[in-house]
C-alpha cells in the first residue's frame, strides 16, 4: 500500500511539473494530443470492441455508435475549433473607463481528475479528456474497475499514444479512488452515482476544488397517443433502442419509464413487443445484440426490483433472468406500484415500466413531483404539450420524438440539474468546463486620469462622480467647467 | 411589525425549513418565472436604493465609518448600475438561444433554454454589505428564482436596514432576509437549496461546501486572497501611486477582497515608489490620517486585534517606513507601508484585509512572477508598466480571478467582465449576464422529426449498418453516400 501511495505521489508530481513548465498551454501540444486520440480510436478499434464485448457484452455497432464514433466526432470538432476556443474574447466597455481594453482570457485550471463510469467506459473517460486537453490541462483518468478489460485497454493505449508526462490513467478500485481524492486537484470531473458523487464533493472541500457531477435519475419518456402508423412505429423503435439497445438500459440518459394514456397503452405495448422481437429476435440472449448486466451485484439488484409485491404481476413481456450469464430479457411492465423500488430508484437495466394516465397532460405534474432527471423525452405532435413540457418541467435536457441523440450534438450542453448533477460538457462546453475565464482589464496609458476619483472628498467631487456614474457626460463636462449646478 | 417576544424567538432549523418550504411553494406557482415579476422586483430594488440613499450611507457610516463618497461610488451606484443593466438586457437574456445542429442529428432543431434553479441562498459579507448582498440577489431575481438573503451580522446596521427595506419593498413570498449569526446561518445551511452563493473567507466557504455536498447543491464562492501589485519603474509614477492608494485605502481602508494586498517592485525602484506613496498619502489623508474622515475604520475589535498582531512580530514592525499609528478606541489604523518584510512572516502569508501595505523587492521585475505563482491563486493581480511584453507575459503567466494593468480594482465595476476567483480565491463568477447565468440552468432542447429515420441505428446490426453509422457520425456526405450505396 505504501508503495502504491509513493508511486501515486510520484505520478502526480510529474504531472504538476509538466504543467508548470508550460508545455500543455501551447496549441501545438494540445493539437498533438487530440490527433493522437484520433489515431488511438482508429487503430485500437478492434481492441476496444473486444474489451467492451468482454466487460459488457456490447455489440460492435452499439460500441461504435455510442462510444468510438461519437468520440471521433468530438475530437474532430475540438480540432476544428481549438484555435477559436483558445483565443481571448473582447468584452464591451463603458466610456467611464476610457481608454482601456477588456477581454476574457481562457486559461487551463491545472491538474484535472476524471472519474468515469463503467457503462460507457471509453466514452465517459475520453469525452471529458478531450475537453481537458483542449483547455491545456494535465489529466489523470480513473476508469471504473467494474469494467476491467476496458480500463486496461484504456490505460495501455493512452500510455502508448499520448504524452505520459501530461496524461495518465490510474487504475484501481475504491481504495485507489479514495487515495486519489485526498490530493489537491484543480478540477474533478465525475460521472457516476449520486452516492459516490457526494463522496467526491466532500473530498473536494479541503482544496476548494471545483467539481462537475454528471449523475443520473429516472428519465421519463412521455408517449402521446400518436395517430399516424409511421409515427407510432418510429416512436416504438426509438424507445426500444434507447432502452434495451443502449447498454441494456444501463445508461444515464436511457429511458427509465414511460408515461402514456390508458387508451393508447395496449397499442403501445403491442408495438414495443413487435419491435423488440424485430430488433433482438425471438430469443434475445442468442442474438448477441443486447449488452449484459455489468456484474452480479447489479443483476441481483434488478432481480429484486422485479420480486417486490405487485411488480411481478405487472409484467406484460419478458421477465426471464439468467444469473450465470448475467442476462435479463427485455422486460415491459404496465402500472407497477408507484411506491415500489422500481418506480422510486433509477432502474439502470432492461426493465421498462409504463405508467398510465387518463390524459397525457397529467405527465407534467407526475414529472414535476419527482427529482429532476438528466433527460426528459416526449413523443408527440402536440405543440402545446411540447411548450408546456419545456416551460413547466426542469431537467438536464429535453428531446422530442427521439432518444439519446442529444448526446451526439456538439452544440448542446450535456449535464444535469438538481439531483441529476451540475456542470456540463460536450463541444465547447467541454473546453469551458476545464477552463478559467480570466477577466483582463488594460488601461491604455497613464496620461489621462480623472482627478475627482481621489480623496480628499468634497461635495463637488461627489457631484461629478454621480454624473459620471449616470453616464451623463454632458452634465459632467458642464459641471466640471462650473457651467452647471447640480 | 414583530413584537419583542417574536423577535426573541431564535431562527432555528424548523424556522429555516418552513422558510424554504414557503419559497418552494411560491416558486412552484410559477410567479417568479414571469418577466413582469422579475422586472417589478428589480425596479423595487432601484426604488429602495433611491428612496433610502441617505439611510444606506448612514448605516455604512455606522458599521464601517465608510466615507459618503465610497458608499455612493462603491455600493449605491454599483447596485443601481447592476439593476439598470439587468432591466435593459433581461428580455434578451430570457430568450432561448438557438443552437446549431449538424448532420449527425439531421433533421433537427435545437435550442438552449435558460430556466431558474429554484430557491437560492445568498450569504454576504460585511465589508460591502449592500453591494455584496444585493448584487447576487439581483442576479437571482433576474434569473427567476426565489431567494433568501443572509447579510453579515458584523455590519449590524446594514443588516437590519436590508431586512427592513427588502421586507417593505420586495415580494416577501419570494424574497426574504434572515438576520443572525452562526446559529441562524447553520440552520439555513442544513436546508436543501438549489444554489448557494457565498461571499466571504475560505474557512466559512468550506463549511458552506460541506453543507451543500449533502444535497448535491451547486455553490459559488467569492473568496479573497493576497492580490499582488507589480510595479515597474518606467511608468507615470504619480498616476500609478494614486491608483494604488485608491485601490488600497480608498476601498474600505484595505478591507476589500480585491484591494492590493502587497507590492512587488525592484530594489532600485522601491525608494522612489515609497516616496511617491508617502507624498500622495499626505495629500489624500493629511498629516494625521487617524483624523481623516475619508478613511473607513477597522470593522471591529477582532479584526483590529488581528491586524495589530500582523505587526506584532518585531521583524515586521521594524520594516515600517510610513504610518503604523493606531487608535484602538476608535478602531482606526493609519495607512502603513512596510519595506522588505520576511517572506515567511504572517503578514506575507495571510490575506491582510486592512491598511497595511508590504513592499517586497526583487532584483529583476520578472522574478515577481515566480513569487506570485508560488502562492495560492489570488482574486486579482495588478501590474503597472509601459512594457508591452511584460504586460503580455503577466496576463499569460499569472493565474488570478481577474487581472488589471495600470490600474486597480476597476474591473469590479464592469458588467461585461465576469467577477470571480480561481483556486483558493473561489469558484464561479458573476456581474452582468454572468449573474443571470450563475443562477440559471441552461437546458438543452432538441426537436427531432419522425420523418427521416436511419435504420443503421437499430439492431439487427449488420456490417453495412456499421459502415453507415461511421459515415453518419463523421458527418461526411461522401461517406454517407458511399455507405448507402454499399461502396466503402
Amino acid at each position: 500500500m505504501e508503495g502504491v501511495k509513493k508511486d501515486l505521489e510520484g505520478e502526480l508530481e510529474e504531472l504538476r511539473e509538466t504543467y508548470n513548465c508550460g508545455k500543455t498551454k501551447e496549441e501545438t501540444w494540445r493539437r498533438s494530443q487530440l490527433k493522437a486520440l484520433l489515431n488511438l480510436l482508429k487503430e485500437k478499434e478492434d481492441d476496444i470492441f473486444k474489451a467492451l464485448k468482454q466487460d459488457l457484452g456490447k455489440h460492435q455497432a452499439e460500441a461504435y455508435r455510442d462510444e468510438i464514433g461519437t468520440l471521433v466526432k468530438s475530437v474532430d470538432y475540438a480540432l476544428a475549433n481549438l484555435k477559436k476556443w483558445m483565443s481571448s474574447k473582447k468584452a464591451g466597455l463603458p466610456l467611464a473607463v476610457f481608454p482601456s481594453t477588456a477581454e476574457l482570457v481562457p486559461e487551463p485550471l491545472g491538474l484535472v481528475l476524471i472519474i468515469s463510469s463503467w457503462n460507457l467506459p471509453f466514452g465517459l473517460s475520453i469525452e471529458p479528456l478531450i475537453g481537458a486537453i483542449a483547455a491545456g490541462n494535465v489529466v489523470v483518468i480513473k476508469p471504473s474497475e467494474l469494467a476491467p478489460a476496458c480500463a486496461s485497454i484504456l490505460a495501455t493505449s493512452i500510455h502508448t499514444y499520448l504524452d505520459n508526462r501530461g496524461v495518465k490513467v490510474i487504475q484501481g478500485g475504491i481504495s485507489v479512488g479514495q487515495q486519489l481524492l485526498q490530493h489537491k486537484w484543480d478540477k474533478i470531473f465525475f460521472t457516476g452515482s449520486a452516492h459516490v458523487g457526494r463522496i467526491v464533493l466532500s473530498a473536494a472541500i479541503k482544496h476548494l476544488t471545483p467539481v462537475t457531477l454528471e449523475l443520473g435519475g429516472k428519465c421519463p419518456a412521455v408517449v402521446d397517443s400518436l395517430s399516424s402508423t409511421w409515427d407510432k412505429e418510429i416512436a416504438a423503435k426509438r424507445i426500444i433502442s434507447a432502452k434495451f439497445g443502449t447498454c441494456a438500459g444501463q445508461a444515464c440518459i436511457g429511458i427509465d419509464y414511460i408515461l402514456a394514456e390508458k387508451r393508447f397503452t395496449s397499442n403501445l405495448v403491442e408495438l414495443l413487443k413487435l419491435y423488440t422481437k424485430k430488433m433482438f429476435g425471438e430469443n434475445p440472449k442468442e442474438t448477441n445484440s443486447i449488452a449484459r448486466i455489468i456484474n452480479k451485484t447489479n443483476f441481483l439488484r434488478l432481480k429484486n426490483l422485479l420480486e417486490e409485491p405487485m411488480v411481478k404481476t405487472s409484467i406484460v413481456h419478458g421477465g426471464s433472468l439468467d444469473e450465470d450469464n448475467l442476462f435479463i430479457e427485455p422486460t415491459i411492465l404496465v402500472d407497477p406500484p408507484l411506491n415500489s423500488t422500481l418506480m422510486t430508484e433509477e432502474i439502470f437495466g432492461p426493465l421498462l415500466p409504463i405508467i398510465t394516465v387518463d390524459k397525457i397532460e397529467e405527465s407534467i405534474d407526475f414529472i414535476k413531483s419527482r427529482p429532476k432527471a438528466l433527460a426528459i423525452y416526449a413523443f408527440t405532435c402536440n405543440e402545446t404539450l411540447k411548450g408546456r413540457l419545456i416551460s413547466e418541467t426542469s431537467s438536464g435536457s429535453v428531446t422530442f420524438n427521439d432518444t439519446i441523440v442529444q448526446y451526439a450534438a456538439d452544440s448542446l450542453p450535456f449535464g444535469g440539474v438538481g439531483g441529476s448533477g451540475f456542470g456540463r460538457y460536450h463541444g465547447k462546453f467541454s473546453f469551458d468546463t476545464f477552463t478559467h475565464e480570466k477577466a483582463v482589464l488594460k488601461r491604455i496609458d497613464l496620461l489621462f486620469d480623472i482627478w475627482f476619483r481621489y480623496p480628499p472628498w468634497n461635495d463637488k467631487k461627489l457631484m461629478l462622480l454621480k454624473s459620471a456614474y449616470k453616464f451623463d457626460y454632458l452634465g459632467l463636462l458642464l459641471k466640471a467647467l462650473g457651467l452647471k449646478k447640480s | 411589525m414583530a413584537s419583542e417576544d417574536e423577535k426573541a424567538v431564535a431562527f432555528d432549523a424548523e424556522a429555516a425549513k418552513s422558510t424554504v418550504m414557503e419559497l418552494r411553494s411560491t416558486f412552484g406557482s410559477g410567479k417568479t418565472k414571469s418577466y413582469d415579476w422579475r422586472v417589478s422586483q428589480l425596479k423595487n430594488i432601484l426604488k429602495l436604493t433611491d428612496d433610502h440613499e441617505k439611510d444606506i450611507i448612514d448605516a455604512l457610516r455606522s458599521d464601517l465609518a465608510k466615507p459618503e463618497l465610497e458608499s455612493f461610488v462603491h455600493e449605491i451606484a454599483l447596485i443601481k448600475s447592476s439593476c439598470n443593466f439587468a432591466l435593459k438586457e433581461l428580455h434578451r437574456w430570457m430568450m432561448p438561444e438557438k443552437a446549431k445542429t449538424s448532420l449527425t442529428t439531421f433533421p433537427s432543431s435545437a435550442e438552449i433554454v435558460s430556466e431558474p434553479l429554484g430557491v437560492i441562498l445568498v450569504i454576504s459579507a460585511w465589508n460591502y454589505p449592500f453591494l455584496l448582498s444585493l448584487d447576487p440577489v439581483i442576479g437571482a431575481i433576474a434569473a427567476g428564482n426565489a431567494v433568501v438573503l443572509k447579510p453579515s451580522e458584523v455590519a449590524p446596521s446594514s443588516s437590519s436596514l436590508l431586512a427592513k427595506y427588502l421586507g417593505e419593498y420586495m415580494d416577501c413570498s419570494a424574497v426574504k432576509v434572515v438576520e443572525g449569526s452562526v446559529p441562524e446561518t447553520s440552520a439555513l445551511l442544513e436546508q436543501k437549496w438549489d444554489k448557494i452563493f457565498y461571499t466571504g473567507n475560505g474557512k466559512v466557504g468550506r463549511i458552506v461546501l460541506a453543507a451543500a455536498a449533502k444535497h448535491l447543491t451547486p455553490v459559488a464562492l467569492e473568496l479573497g486572497g493576497k492580490s499582488p501589485v507589480v510595479v515597474d519603474s518606467n511608468i507615470n509614477l504619480k498616476v500609478a501611486t494614486r491608483r494604488i492608494i485608491s485601490g488600497k485605502w480608498g476601498c474600505n481602508n484595505g478591507q476589500a477582497c480585491i484591494s492590493p494586498d502587497y507590492i512587488i517592485t525592484t530594489k532600485d525602484y522601491a525608494p522612489t515608489l515609497v516616496d511617491s506613496l508617502k507624498l500622495e498619502l499626505k495629500k489624500f489623508y493629511g498629516e494625521d490620517p487617524l483624523k481623516s474622515e475619508d478613511l473607513s475604520r477597522i470593522v471591529n475589535l477582532g479584526h483590529f486585534g488581528r491586524l495589530t498582531n500582523l505587526l506584532g512580530d518585531s521583524k515586521v514592525s521594524d520594516k515600517i517606513v510610513y504610518g503604523g499609528q493606531k487608535d484602538k478606541p476608535n478602531l482606526k489604523i493609519a495607512p502603513t507601508i512596510l519595506l522588505d518584510v520576511p517572506e515567511d512572516s504572517l503578514i506575507m502569508n495571510e490575506e491582510i484585509f486592512g491598511p497595511l501595505l508590504p513592499i517586497i523587492t526583487v532584483d529583476k521585475l520578472e522574478d515577481s512572477f515566480d513569487i506570485i505563482n508560488s502562492r495560492p491563486k489570488p482574486l486579482a493581480a495588478y501590474l503597472f508598466t509601459n512594457n508591452k511584453k511584460l504586460k503580455q507575459e503577466f496576463v499569460s503567466r499569472i493565474s488570478a480571478g481577474g487581472v488589471v494593468t495600470n490600474d486597480t480594482t476597476l474591473h469590479l465595476t464592469l458588467q461585461s467582465l465576469p467577477f470571480g476567483g480561481v483556486g483558493e480565491s473561489g469558484i464561479g463568477a458573476y456581474h452582468g449576464k454572468f449573474s443571470f447565468d450563475a443562477f440559471s440552468h441552461k437546458k438543452a432542447v432538441l426537436h427531432r422529426s419522425f420523418a427521416a429515420d436511419a435504420p443503421a441505428r437499430y439492431p439487427p446490426y449488420t456490417p453495412g449498418k456499421l459502415r453507415l453509422l461511421k459515415a453518419l457520425l463523421n458527418g461526411s456526405i461522401f461517406g454517407i453516400i458511399r455507405a448507402l450505396f454499399g461502396w466503402s
